[in-house]
């Protein structure tokens, strides 16, 4: 697509977050609450007039979080503790630890320890299909809601929560429809872009990605076809986080693209939306409850074989590259009975182990263009 | 070195029968139900349901050596490398069968799976669920960082009674409670005989170590709620009771008292215990086979069920990691603990991610700590040479802090 000024600006945030919130606090002098997993209530930091955003762990090396957290540790917890630890983080006014997987159940204990900041620990249900963990998890919302109420000594209208509902869910649609957009006329916007987007729209303020996601979209609308990629193969990334412009890079350089993801640093960040006919707290703990779920929570004993064979029909998926982080459990148990049901299926699709702190090696260039190359 | 517990072979016969039990339940009309190690086992013994732990399997499997090349296994599966080495013996097992229960572990008719001791266990019960397909019971207990909340107490009693309906609906019958009332008595009373065995331990030289206590630990794990098992640790305390009256120590000369933290390296059991009773060491406590009894006290004796929700929740593994600090520190008072060994355990992220910081918040005891990296079963990440030479080093430094207290210089 043709370069605008909504994706230079897009571009420039998620290159460099921490400056965006930096900038953000002296501007609006709002309170900045970083967060661990898109398990993460935003709608209610937002009520309370702060701004919540993801922290990602993009320090460079790790050698504060070395002190604490041991080499079998995932990247992306080391890499978080490290940004917390090494002062990268020095304008952040708390942090939330939705319960989600053991090693950021124990990332939240060493940050309480060594990090001076707001502390939230929202203790999340583990299995999210039954009435009873559903209840459980409204309650906890509504435990978050008045941690945030004692913290910052005010109370959350349900107005408040509304609105905050409202702009959540217009950005989620915006990044539905981009999707959408990209699944129908794969290669108009670059994978990179997209990445971009998203995590620029884990930091920005709501109203302002949504603003310049809506602009993207209009512009998107007069789309031509003759700049496009002529009949790319088209490829579905599952994983926790991949935010690497080199793998996007790789795969439209083999006529690829990725049309849609299953990713924490993609569409489990947006996909579904609150519902606006509830009650607040209940809203929100029902998307939680209904959306893709995170393979650490528990919704079936199927459910991520079968969201992932739903995916490659509805999205007329030629190839899955799966992309896990090193020693991330939840992912890699997972993978041995999709990748018996992907073989059933007649897929062909690839694993790729990750450190976020080495970026793409030659062996998983070469591994991706051949996958890509016998397709 | 102090001869073998008698006590010992009595065990054995016990975990014999039990496991014959368990392979011929059918035979018997029994159900089986397999369960993570610190699940609720109370009420299926209440309904005669025969637990089984695949982990207590990985540990047999570890200890006989065989880890790594399970592990492999199913790793050529598509398991990775770097996950629980537990899970992956027990997948590899229940395909090939090799194990050292003849065949491998009866088949499941029900799993019952509790988070209180990881998140791995939840993914590794999906996948025998989907295997054996059979119904899976999550007794789910949010994590204890600061806090046991209110809305947490009532999501965990109230699960207590899914679960016993879920148990009512496996086995077409109705929950018996004037016998889990009994179970729970049993359960309460095992749990303080094992406290009593450990406690032993307090006396110098200790009649026993870290390493017996892992052996021991195996009957209140998997049977807690029978009466063989307050009956066994009767008897195991009054021989551990006799040797501390003739002073009989299990380390030979024992000088020096440590703590072990985490799970047991399996494979390795014998040369640790001979490595630290070279250096005159006993290995007087762990944290980890003072979890069977650390939670009695939020148990009601009158109300089992309606209480086991909190005493499930909080033990040592679902707790924040300043609190394990606490307990590790009361254990260095209580066992007048030299220093501290703590396996650093590959297999086990939710137990090791934060000993470093377990070391910060102990350092007032000025306490020297030993950190080993390894893992539970899998021999495939154990260094021996490396390993050796950090345990002398380290019981230099304990010999010299040692001589400096006595001479006072």
């Amino acid at each position: 697509m043709k370069e605008n000024k909504a994706l230079r600006r897009f571009r420039e945030v998620a290159a460099a977050p921490y400056d965006y919130l930096r900038n953000l606090k002296t501007v609006t002098g709002k309170e900045m609450i970083g967060s661990t997993c898109s398990y993460t209530p935003e709608e209610l930091i937002i009520a309370a007039g702060a701004h919540p955003f993801r922290i990602f762990g993009e320090s460079k090396g790790l050698s504060h979080a070395d002190a604490h957290l041991q080499a079998y540790g995932c990247s992306m917890v080391r890499g978080m503790l490290e940004d917390g630890l090494s002062g990268s983080l020095d304008f952040i006014d708390g942090v939330v630890f939705s319960h989600a997987c053991d090693s950021i159940q124990r990332l939240s204990d060493i940050w309480r320890l060594n990090v001076k900041s707001l502390h939230f620990d929202v203790l999340l249900p583990v299995k999210l299909d039954t009435p009873l963990a559903k209840s459980y998890f409204t309650k906890v919302i509504g435990r978050f809601k008045k941690d945030l109420e004692k913290s910052f000594s005010i109370e959350i209208s349900e107005s408040e929560m509304k609105k905050a509902i409202h702009v959540m869910n217009e950005l989620r649609n915006n990044l539905i429809r981009l999707y959408t957009l990209q699944s129908q006329y794969p290669g108009f916007i670059s994978g990179s872009d997209i990445s971009a987007i998203v995590k620029a729209s884990m930091v920005m303020e709501k109203q302002e990605a949504v603003d310049l996601l809506t602009h993207i979209l209009d512009e998107a609308g007069e789309i031509k076809l003759a700049d496009m990629p002529s009949n790319p193969k088209r490829i579905l990334i599952s994983g926790s986080i991949c935010s690497h412009p080199d793998i996007s890079r790789i795969i439209e350089g083999k006529n690829a693209v990725v049309v849609w993801d299953d990713l924490c640093s993609g569409t489990r960040y947006f996909e579904g939306l609150v519902p606006d006919d509830k009650e607040p707290l209940e809203a929100i703990a029902s998307r939680f409850t209904s959306r893709y779920v995170c393979p650490a929570k528990h919704l079936g004993v199927e459910f991520q074989m079968e969201n992932l064979k739903k995916l490659i029909t509805q999205h007329k998926v030629d190839a899955v590259l799966f992309m896990f982080l090193k020693f991330c459990e939840p992912f890699s148990f997972d993978y041995p009975d999709i990748k018996k049901a992907l073989e059933k299926m007649k897929i062909p699709f690839l694993m790729v182990e990750m450190d976020r702190h080495n970026g793409v090696d030659e062996q998983m260039r070469t591994r991706i263009d051949t996958m890509l190359e016998i397709l | 070195m102090a001869e073998r517990l008698k006590a010992t072979r009595e065990m054995k016969k016990i975990m014999q029968r039990y496991y014959f039990e368990a392979k011929n339940a059918r035979f018997i009309g029994k159900k089986v139900a397999w369960i993570t190690s610190g699940g609720p086992v109370e009420p299926l013994i209440a309904m005669n349901i025969i637990p089984v732990y695949p982990e207590n399997h990985g540990a047999m499997i570890g200890a006989s050596k065989k880890g790594g090349k399970l592990s492999e296994f199913a790793e050529g599966l598509g398991y990775s490398q770097d996950v629980c080495s537990y899970a992956k013996n027990d997948i590899t097992s229940s395909i090939t069968k090799e194990s050292p229960i003849k065949g491998g572990l009866p088949k499941p008719d029900m799993l019952i799976c509790s988070n209180n001791i990881c998140g791995t266990v939840l993914k590794w019960y999906e996948i025998q669920a989907r295997k054996y397909n059979v119904p899976l019971f999550i007794y789910d207990t949010p994590f204890v960082h600061t806090e046991f909340t209110e809305e947490a107490r009532d999501y965990v009693n109230e699960q207590t009674k899914e679960y016993v309906k879920f148990l009512e609906k496996v086995t077409g019958k109705k929950f018996n409670y004037r016998r889990m009332k009994k179970v729970g008595r049993l359960s309460i009373e095992a749990m303080r005989m094992w406290k009593r065995v450990l406690e032993t331990a307090e006396h110098h030289p200790s009649p026993m170590t870290a390493f017996d206590a892992f052996f021991h630990l195996a009957l209140i794990v998997t049977l807690r709620g029978k009466k063989v098992v307050v009956k066994y640790y009767k008897t195991l305390l009054k021989e551990l009771q006799e040797r501390s009256k003739e002073n009989v120590g299990a380390v030979d000369e024992e000088k020096y008292r440590l703590l072990w933290d985490n799970l047991p390296i399996w494979y390795r059991m014998r040369w640790l215990s001979q490595k630290f009773a070279s250096h005159q060491a006993a290995l007087v406590a762990d944290t980890y086979t003072q979890a069977w009894c650390g939670v009695i006290d939020y148990i009601d004796e009158e109300d089992f069920l309606g209480t086991m929700g909190e005493a499930y929740t909080r033990i040592h593994l679902n707790v924040g990691v300043d609190q394990m600090a606490e307990t590790i520190k009361g254990f260095i008072q209580q066992y007048k603990a030299d220093g501290i060994v703590m396996h650093s355990n590959m297999s086990c992220k939710p137990y090791s991610f934060g000993q470093y910081d377990i070391q910060h918040l102990i350092r007032e005891t000025g306490i020297p700590v030993l950190m080993i990296e390894a893992d539970m079963t899998d021999e495939r990440k154990f260094s021996q040479s490396q390993i050796e030479t950090r345990i002398d080093a380290f019981m230099e430094v304990i010999k010299q802090r040692k001589q400096h207290d006595y001479t006072g210089n």
